[in-house]
This record gives structure tokens, sequence and C-alpha cells, in this order.
């Protein structure tokens, strides 16, 4: 266990003396992001406060660096490791810079004011979230994405070595999210510090994450690298889907293919089907979509959107059995979408499709 | 420019205790200058100086103007820190001691203690009031605390903490009522608030104990500023946050249960003036607004006090209306601007 910076041995959380999940095994290295996935209400929150010290362990140990962390004082444990929580603060007349200077608070003297030093972090930490030119500001007066950057300085000016966040995204807009991982992932390799965070959008998690803890019910369910955990029909099974699909290709989260019998016939290929089967997907239209190669984009959206797809394998031209298989699913629909331009060797029978499609004064 | 920007706010600072302390000066000298008996700037002078001067004179600004006007500023300020220290334990800005009914709670025992020893014809000394308010203070704050555990609204805690009040006044009335009669007299004035009444022996007593209570709470600016944060946070950078708590609740309440004992209830002053003194330096560190607090209460106080002396002389106003009339205004109008912003 040498290699990781926090570990813990049968870690037990809960609320007043009530445990809610137990035998919990983390670990981080410096260097690497360890995301909590889970449903709402699993829990994450209780042992991200549970290991910042927020609240008290109902059992077993965590470990910084070998030692165990309730034999540290809390000023030690401050220089260790640093947070972002979820819940807002409302501090009073603090301007940005004031709030991130809060960070020196384990490093200055028993009147708290900066030095020189103190004051070159703080200032570096503004730079790293892009931030300087937001340090006159009233904290309150500035939106939630810059806020949280503001928080997340305040937590680097701390030097932890670990950083724990919960949900940092969570009131964020997409680029903001985006903009806050970024600089999170810059920082965790530039400065080598372990980041241990619970995030709601699978789709981030996914692809930011070098490890994942899935939280269920009363235990850890799973842990692993993001190919392991995030396949279709765990991710499903974990939060309980039962009107969607999770898409492992695009890390994406979709809606539930619409059930009956299709009523439109889509002839994709090369991309050319994803707006169409987005818009029926909307609209509440079944459709059938072939013929695709199992490597086609197409293939990947349309696996999860439709009930009845006409598959081929990948490089191979279309064999007859299939092309037959899409006409007579076709001559079921009342019409034909096709946005595909170009054919070539391997899709030459979805060329026939469309002439056919044509011909009967289906297409649309 | 980030030198120019640390500079242009330190002397916003020095200016800021500068307009204090100039104001805390001018309001002194007119203090001692104001009342039924008119005095010269020049006998003033020599009287406090030189310690020289006609025998009357002399016993008018000794040990009737003085002592009043020192009370006002140890007392005033000791009202404002208080109130500073609740507004950061309840991270709320219109906590205060009056309001949370922490006041009216020293108020009832200390009328308790009075009433029943002088049945029993034994003096009560300052030490013994300010640990009766004291205990009082406690009583009403452990009331004050059960409620905030069960309310999540700031607005229902200072509705509990107006009502607490309502009733200890209200049995501090009744005890007033059954009182001796030679001693209603004084015991009304003080539970309406109020500066006069004072002699060194009391201004010594209030000194020591509000001189020791504000060095231990500038001492602890720095766990505070951290609190200023929230709980999580504090504890995040290695506060001590249970012990800081009990060390907000306790110091509030001495320095409130001080004023209390010598003063009577004084409202809206914890309030307005930590909000004023805050404005004034655009920031709410408390390594500034503490002292600012504690010079901005003093002020505060005597100005009122001034009013309260002078307005309708020789008819004497209670301390509190006078307060209220000026405090009032600023706490609405606190209350509104949270609103608002929320």
């Amino acid at each position: 266990m040498k290699e990781y910076f926090l570990y813990t041995d049968h870690m037990t959380v809960g609320y007043q003396g009530r445990p809610l999940i137990s035998d919990i095994e983390l670990k981080v290295k410096k260097g690497e992001i360890l995301t909590l996935i889970g449903p709402n209400g699993a829990g994450k929150s209780t042992i991200l406060k549970s290991l910042t010290r927020q609240m008290n362990l109902l059992g077993g140990t965590v470990y910084i660096e070998q030692r165990p962390m309730n034999k540290m004082t809390d000023k030690e444990v401050a220089r260790k490791q640093s947070m972002v929580m979820t819940e807002r603060i409302r501090p009073e007349l603090m301007t940005c810079e004031d709030v991130v200077s809060m960070g020196r608070y384990p490093y200055t003297g028993s009147l708290g004011i900066l030095s020189k030093e103190d004051k070159d972090k703080v200032k570096e930490a503004l730079e790293l979230v892009h931030a300087t030119d937001l340090a006159g500001q009233d904290f309150l007066k500035i939106s939630d994405g810059q806020r949280q950057r503001i928080l997340l300085a305040r937590a680097i000016c701390q030097e932890p070595e670990l950083i724990v966040l919960d949900e940092p995204t969570s009131f964020l807009d997409i680029r903001h999210k985006l903009e806050l991982l970024a600089i999170l992932k810059k920082m965790v390799r530039e400065k080598q510090i372990a980041v241990l965070m619970s995030l709601h959008e699978l789709e981030l998690a996914q692809k930011i994450s070098d490890f994942v803890v899935c939280v269920q019910g009363n235990t850890i369910a799973n842990y692993g690298t993001p190919e392991e955990i995030f396949q279709s029909s765990y991710i499903k099974e974990l939060y309980g889907i039962t009107k969607g699909t999770y898409n492992t290709e695009f890390g994406t989260v979709e809606m539930a293919a619409v059930e009956g019998t299709p009523e439109i016939f889509v002839i994709g290929g090369n991309g050319s089907g994803i707006t169409i089967y987005r818009k029926l997907q909307r609209e509440g239209v079944p459709f059938a979509t072939g013929v695709l190669h199992a490597n086609d984009v197409d293939y990947f959206l349309a696996k999860e959107l439709s009930n009845c797809v006409i598959v081929e394998k990948a490089f191979e031209a279309i064999r007859t059995e299939n092309y037959e298989k899409a006409l007579k699913q076709m001559n079921q629909c009342k019409k034909v979408y096709c946005n595909l331009q170009e054919f070539g060797f391997l899709n030459h029978k979805n060329q026939k499709l469309l002439e056919i499609a044509k011909r009967e004064g289906k297409l649309l | 420019m980030e030198v120019r920007k640390n500079h242009t706010a330190n002397i916003r600072y020095g200016i800021a205790f500068l307009i204090l302390i100039a104001l805390l000066g001018i309001l002194f000298v007119w203090n001692v200058n104001s009342g039924s008996v008119d005095l010269t700037i020049k006998e003033i002078y020599k009287i406090l100086i030189h310690k020289k001067g006609e025998e009357t004179s002399f016993h008018i600004v000794w040990d009737i103007r003085m002592p009043r006007i020192l009370a006002a500023i140890i007392l005033g300020g000791a009202l404002s820190v208080s109130g500073f220290l609740l507004q950061t334990f309840f991270g709320n800005p219109i906590a205060g001691p009056f309001v949370l009914g922490i006041s009216s709670g020293a108020k009832l025992m200390v009328s308790i203690v009075i009433v029943v020893l002088l049945e029993k014809r034994i003096l009560v000394n300052s030490f013994l009031m300010i640990t009766a308010a004291f205990a009082g203070a406690m009583i009403s704050m452990g009331f004050v605390l059960a409620v905030s555990k069960k309310v999540e609204k700031m607005s229902m805690l200072v509705i509990c903490g107006v009502m607490i009040g309502y009733i200890c006044s209200a049995i501090t009335e009744f005890i007033v009522t059954f009182a001796d009669d030679s001693n209603i007299v004084n015991l009304h004035n003080w539970s309406m608030g109020s500066f006069s009444g004072m002699n060194w022996d009391k201004i010594l007593v209030m000194a020591v104990v509000i001189f020791f209570v504000m060095v231990t709470t500038f001492c602890m600016s720095k766990p505070i500023s951290a609190y200023q944060m929230g709980e999580a946070y504090a504890k995040n950078v290695g506060v001590n946050v249970s012990l800081l708590r009990i060390m907000l609740i306790l110091l509030s309440s001495i320095l409130a249960a001080c004023v209390t004992a010598f003063a009577g209830p004084i409202s809206f002053v914890g309030i307005a003036v930590p909000h004023l003194v805050k404005s004034l330096f655009k920031t709410a560190k408390p390594i500034l607004v503490i002292p600012g607090c504690f010079l901005g209460g003093a002020v505060f106080c005597l100005f009122c006090d001034l009013i309260a002396r002078t307005l309708f002389a020789p008819t004497e106003l209670s301390i509190s209306s006078v307060t209220a009339v000026f405090g009032a205004p600023i706490v609405i109008y606190v209350m509104i601007r949270r609103q608002t912003k929320v």
C-alpha cells in the first residue's frame, strides 16, 4: 500500500451512529484522479465528508502516507488535504483574493497576517485557475463558474497533496464544467496532487478519471479503470436505468428507443443518420435503419435509439441476405429518409435501396 | 497594480480608524461639556489635565460625567463586539444580543438577584451583578441554541429571540412591581437601559473584565476569520471548530452580560454598529473589525447618550429609545438588503 497517498481500511461511514456504507476500501496515488459515482443518496458526500473529518468515522481507518488520520492533528491534516464542497457559502464582504488567501491558514502566524511568500502563493493559485482578474471582486458578486474556480484556488493555495471535491461541477454550465475539469487535470499532472472527487456527470467522469469507484446501496459496488466500469450494461444496473441507455463509445446517456413497429426506414451510414435518428427519437416515431456497418458511427447511436437495426460486419460489402432483410423492413415502412450522399463498393446495396424508395415515392 | 491595491486598502483602514478616533475625541469633549451645569472649555481643560478647579465643577466632571462617559465608551464597545461575535456564530448579520433575547435574559437574572438581596438588606456588588447577568445570558442563549437546531431560517430564530426577550421583560416587570418602594426608581431606570448612576468602582470592574475579554477576542481573529467562510472550510484549514463555537458563545455572552449588569438592556447597537463599521472599512476581516467595532460602539453610545441626556434636559431619555431610533432603521436596511440579495 506504500505507493498510495491515501487509502482506507474497512472504513464505515454514516450519520448519528447509523452505518450507511461499510467496508469501504479506497486508494489513491499522487497524480491520479479517483472519482466516486453512483445514484443520488448513495452516500458519496458522506464518504467525502468522513475523509475530510467533517464527520466522524464509524469504523475502520483512513491512512494518509501510511499514518492513520485519527492520530493526526487538525493542523497536520490541513497541510495534507484540502477540499471544495458542494454547499454554497456566503462570506460577507470578502474579495476573491480574501477567500483564496484563507487557504494559507495552516501556514500563517497567530494573527493570520500574510507574508510575502503567502501572497505569492495566493497569486500563483489565482493564475492557475485563470482568475487573476477576479482577485479584487466581491466573492458574492461573481458567477457560479467563477466561484467554483476561486474555491479551487483556495484549495490549491493550501498546498495540499490531496484535494477532495464534492460534486465540483454541480451548478456549472457546460463551458464552465469543462474549464474546471481541465484546470483540475492540468493541476494534477503538473503538481502531482492526488484528487478524490464525486461527479454527477458520467460522461465527464469517464473522461477525466484514472480510477472510478461505484457507490451503491450499502457498499462499494465496483472499483476499476473507466474502461472497466463504463460498460453500458453495468452503468444501467448501477443507476437502475430503465428508461434509457448509457452509450459506452460516446460516453453519453441516451433516452430509450421508441417502442412499436417501425414507421420510418432510415438509410444511414457515415454519420449521415445521426441527426435523423435524434429527430425521430424526439418526435417519438419508431424507426428502422440499415444497412449499417458495425464500425459506422451511425451504428453506435442507432443501436441505442432503434429496436430494428440491420447491421453488416465491419469492412465487408453488404451481403445479399442483409440487403433483403433491409428491403423487407423498408417495404413495411410508410416513409424513407436518406441523408447519405456517397455510395461506394461497401455500401453499394444501400444505393439500390434508395433507388427503390425513390421509385415508390416513399422518399422524403 | 497589485501592490497599489493593497496600499489603497491599507490607507482606507488607516483613515477609517482615524475617523473613529476623531469622532470619539470630539464626542468625549462634547459630553464632558454638556449638562445642567455649564462649564467653559478652559475650565474643563484645567479640571481634566491639571486636576484643579472649583470644587462643584470638579466633582461634576470627575464623579458624574467622567464615569458616565467611560461607561458609555466601554459598554458601547463591548456591546457591538458582542453583536459581531454573534453574527459570526450564526452566520447572519441580524443577530445581536438584544434581538436574540440574551440581554433580556441577563436583565431578568440581575433584577431577581437585586430584589432578593435587597429584601435581605445585602448590598449587591459589581461582580455578583455580572455573574447573575452572565447566568441569565447563558439561559437565554441556551434557548436560542436549542431553537437554532430546530429551525433553518434565521428570521425564525430572531422571532424566537424577540419572544424570549418579551417573556423575560414581562417577568422582570413583575418582579420590579413587587420590589421595595425605595429601590423601584433605580431598578426601573436600569431596566430601561441607562448609563447613569456610574461610579469609579464600577468603571474599574467593567474595564478589567471587558479588557480581558477584548484581548482574548482579538487574539482569536484568525480562527474567526476562517469561520466566516463556514464551519466546513474552517475545519478544513485546521480550526478546532467546536472549541471556537464555545468560545464565541462565552465571549459574546460575557460582553452582553457585562453591559446589561451595569447599564441594562441596550437595543440595536449590536447589529447597527458592526454593520456600519464593516461598511466603513469595506471588509469583514476580524483583525480590523473587532477593534473597529469597539471604537464604533463607543462612538455610537457616546452620541446616543449625549442625546438621551441633553435633548429634553433635565428629563433623561432611556438610552435604548435613542439607540433604537438610530439603530432600528439600519437593522431594517440590512434585512431588506439581505432579502433582495438571496
